[in-house]
């Protein structure tokens, strides 16, 4: 299996807000400069500080969403209502602003362009960000693996990168299936394949472009079923990426091991609270 | 020397004093793992020390659970920034585990079921401060969080409480494990903040 190291200290740097984007009402996008930036894996995650004036500080963990791209870096975070550094990075950091990180961190949750495996993606809620990450790796560098994402939201509105999912469906071999848990448009059908589902930035627009099939919606939660029907099947021998809320990532995992995968290709990383 | 972050005033709350630097206080139970939750019977259950001269003491979960258990009652802090305070484990003290275990090893590698490995000194297991748990707050140790049993070394960042450990490779040099050789650091105390390799 692909492991990195990660050589000498990890020393804090201060990295520049260039730009910022809401992705949905409560998911923002921070596209940083970050000078020295040495380069990244996809699935990795870097620490974030926070410091006020007295000197108190604050660190939290977010995953990169961007493939590597010089002493560019993106990370979407998500706000947390009673979070602590979470609401400021999506309400109060503004273009300019500095902010402290180290990394890149986690050797392990990392898919490496050269691999041959068929990509197995599957994600709960924020969980999309390290794998978007491994989307936009796999089309920056042209590879030919075919991949398969099941997304699971609550509702079609908190469905982070619908619109560049959707036009990463005709460019690469790559097909999506969504999994509304809470609220479903009227063509998620419980029992098979439906119509595209609108994206929350265009809406009316969500039918454009699609390849045949490469965007279906499922209303409900993960399952056997769900398995059976979007997953890669074991002969092909796919390498599973599954990043959610730890009570996601285990039932995934678990049914993924139940429908025959081996447990050595399942890489989870599975979050909890991070305010 | 940190940058300030305008217009950040953060949000302290009581108990933060016992906080390592950098973590914060959780109040539920976060899962952090590598892959998916190994199924472990304890009808099949073992745990081995195996000396650096390959002699090796066994147990099995009836013996194992048979052996003087204590309880602790314990923070932890997880690499991830999390902190826990105060949780209540049962099991059995590495000291029991470890009497009259030949060895002049300085360094043990935790193996468990799964293939999960972690790397610290010898030391660190002995004289009250590392057990093998097997109950938290009062009920079995659930799968998800190492059932049914877990290394618990409180004292260093959480991923040394080896979930789903089996056995202890007692060793004269030190080698890395599973994290460790994925950049954390090899002995993880969460005062001294040793989160990464070289930190």
């Amino acid at each position: 299996m692909a492991r990195a190291e990660i050589p000498g200290r990890l020393n804090w740097r201060v990295a520049t807000l260039a730009t910022a984007k809401d992705e949905t009402a409560t998911a923002r996008t921070l596209v940083l400069d970050v000078p020295g930036w040495a380069g990244h894996l996809a699935g990795q995650h870097v620490d974030v500080k926070l410091t006020a004036e007295d000197g108190y500080s604050a660190q939290r963990s977010y995953s990169i969403a961007s493939a590597p791209d010089g002493a560019r870096l993106e990370l979407t975070v998500q706000r947390i209502a009673d979070g602590e550094v979470s609401p400021y990075l999506t309400e109060v950091l503004e273009p300019g602003d500095p902010l402290e990180l180290r990394g890149p961190i986690g050797g392990w949750f990392v898919w490496n362009p050269e691999a041959a495996a068929p990509l197995l993606l599957v994600a709960g809620g924020s969980g999309i960000v390290p794998l978007m990450a491994m989307i936009r790796a796999h089309a920056a560098t042209s590879s030919q693996v075919p991949l398969r994402l099941i997304y699971s939201v609550r509702t079609p509105a908190d469905a982070i990168y619908a619109p560049e999912l959707s036009e990463r469906t005709v460019a690469s071999p790559l097909e999506v299936t969504y999994l509304y848990t809470r609220a479903a448009p009227p063509e998620a059908a419980p029992d098979g394949p439906a119509a595209p589902p609108p994206s929350p930035a265009s809406p009316g627009q969500a039918g454009l472009g699609e390849g045949p099939g490469a965007i279906r919606a499922h209303a409900g939660r993960i399952s056997a079923e769900v398995i059976a029907k979007s997953a890669w099947p074991p002969e092909a021998k796919p390498a599973v990426f599954i990043c959610g809320p730890a009570g996601f990532v285990e039932t995934a995992a678990d049914l993924l091991v139940a429908a025959g995968h081996a447990p050595a290709a399942i890489k989870t990383e599975r979050f909890g609270p991070t305010g | 020397m940190s940058i300030i972050s305008r217009g950040f005033s953060g949000r302290r709350r009581p108990g933060d004093e016992k906080l390592p630097p950098g973590q914060y206080l959780e109040t539920g139970f976060p899962v952090l793992s590598a892959g998916p939750t190994p199924p472990v019977n304890t009808a099949t259950w073992e745990f081995t020390i195996v000396t650096e001269t390959g002699e090796a003491r066994r147990w099995d979960w009836r013996q194992f659970t048979g052996l003087p258990a204590e309880q602790i009652t314990t923070d932890i802090h997880c690499v991830t920034k999390w902190s826990k305070l105060g949780t209540h484990w049962r099991g059995v003290s590495l000291d029991t585990l470890l009497d009259g275990v030949p060895t002049t090893a300085g360094y043990v590698m935790a193996r468990s079921y799964g293939g999960y490995t972690t790397n610290m000194p010898l030391p660190d297991l002995r004289d009250g401060k590392a057990w093998i748990a097997y109950e938290y707050e009062g009920a079995p140790l659930h799968p998800e969080h190492g059932g049914p049993a877990r290394l618990l070394v409180p004292h260093l960042y959480f991923w040394k409480s080896a979930k789903w450990v089996t056995g202890l490779d007692l060793m004269t040099r030190d080698r890395r494990g599973f994290w460790e050789e994925l950049g954390y650091h090899d002995y993880g105390d969460p005062w001294r903040e040793q989160r990464y390799q070289g930190d």
